[in-house]
């Protein structure tokens, strides 16, 4: 069983799982689901430098902070007891890609060429972390939403603003991933 | 209310007036409609959630920045497969609790409010969608990635919330 659940999930399963996510944390709490909010309370707790849009209570919203939390603890026990013991499959055409991109590290989850401390104080670091998690947290907030806001929970409450903001995180993507991402790494 | 809950942790009616509740509503999908105030630990079940959650986003790979670009590249299935089951899954519980008008395990009302169109889900969309091809994470796995050892992430999550506050300083000033 062990070494069943240590492979890769197939991706139906992982479909299932985050889908019930919705109507557990409705059925729980009346919650909705949503990651990208936590930034926000965290904003509001600790610099709200009295912008109105970080006034309010946040302490009501705290559920929301103990869920990344947890999710951020499950992510050690899958990757401290749970490893997948092989090298991660990755389709060959990307592969190709992004060894022409000059990665070389394909065993784990994230490429240790770009994610490593070493990389904090290079252009590198300033594109994959600094600029990157700016334009995430920025346009998730400015869309009211990320992946499981809008995508998620948005989609199955049947919301055409949601799909909109769908569409543009899919077309923002591949944009990113098809023109700009190419000229960045011929930067390095 | 629930008669099941006349205990110590007797759910009270939490008081906020309608302009701080509008405050809150801005621009959020995922408000917190429940105005029920329970003990802080009340709080673990969702910490319990949180901790599958995170360990699916590892086991099935979302995590993985090289999942992102196979998405983005069309040269893999996975990533449609999972959020589009997920959305599946997601629609069909909803649809459920509408019909049946289930109520939450406190005996609330479930409430799911609609969201009205403003042109940020477009440009903050876009937005968006360009950091999360660079950094192969939406919020939720960069909590994952820190998590499953990338700790040079923490410092993306930092820049996340930057973002985060900046759009909120910037707010009155961009087209909506």
């Amino acid at each position: 069983m062990l070494e069943l659940i240590k492979q890769p999930w197939h991706w139906s399963v992982a479909g299932i799982a985050i889908g019930l996510t919705v109507p557990i944390l409705l059925l729980l709490g009346n919650k909705k689901f949503g990651i990208s909010s936590s930034l926000r309370h965290v904003c509001a707790m600790c610099f709200p430098a009295d912008i109105d849009f970080f006034k309010y209570d946040w302490r009501k919203e705290i559920w929301n902070l103990f869920f990344v939390v947890g999710i951020t603890l499950g992510a050690i026990i899958a990757s401290q007891y749970l490893q997948n013991p092989n090298d991660l499959v990755i389709a060959d055409a990307t592969k190709q890609r992004l060894i022409s991109y000059g990665i070389t590290d394909f065993s784990n989850l994230m490429p240790h060429d770009i994610f490593a401390w070493s990389n904090l104080f290079t252009l590198q670091g300033l594109v994959f972390f600094v600029i990157g998690g700016f334009l995430v947290g920025f346009g998730a907030r400015y869309a009211g939403g990320c992946t499981s806001g809008h995508a998620i929970m948005g989609l199955s409450n049947l919301q055409i603003p949601s799909l909109i903001a769908t569409c543009c995180f899919m077309i923002g993507g591949f944009v990113s991933a098809n023109l700009i991402l190419p000229f960045i790494f011929k930067l390095f | 209310m629930n008669t099941f809950f006349v205990d110590v942790n007797a759910p009270q009616i939490n008081q906020e007036t309608a302009e701080q509740e509008q405050i809150r509503h801005q621009d959020m999908m995922c408000t917190n409609e429940s105005h029920l105030v329970h003990p802080w630990w009340y709080n673990l079940k969702y910490l319990a959630i949180g901790l599958f959650f995170g360990i699916t986003f590892v086991k099935a790979e979302i995590v993985s920045w090289f999942r992102i670009q196979e998405m983005f590249q069309l040269t893999s299935f996975h990533m449609y497969g999972v959020i589009g089951t997920a959305v599946l899954v997601g629609m069909l519980s909803v649809a459920i609790i509408k019909k049946y008008n289930i109520k939450s395990i406190h005996g609330e009302t479930i409430t799911l409010d609609n969201k009205t169109f403003n042109k940020g889900q477009i440009y903050g969309g876009l937005i968006f969608g360009i950091g999360w091809a660079i950094t192969g994470a939406c919020p939720g796995p960069l909590f994952t990635q820190i998590g499953s050892g990338f700790g040079v992430v923490f410092i993306t999550l930092l820049s996340a919330i930057a973002g985060t506050w900046v759009y909120g300083y910037l707010r009155p000033r961009l087209p909506h």
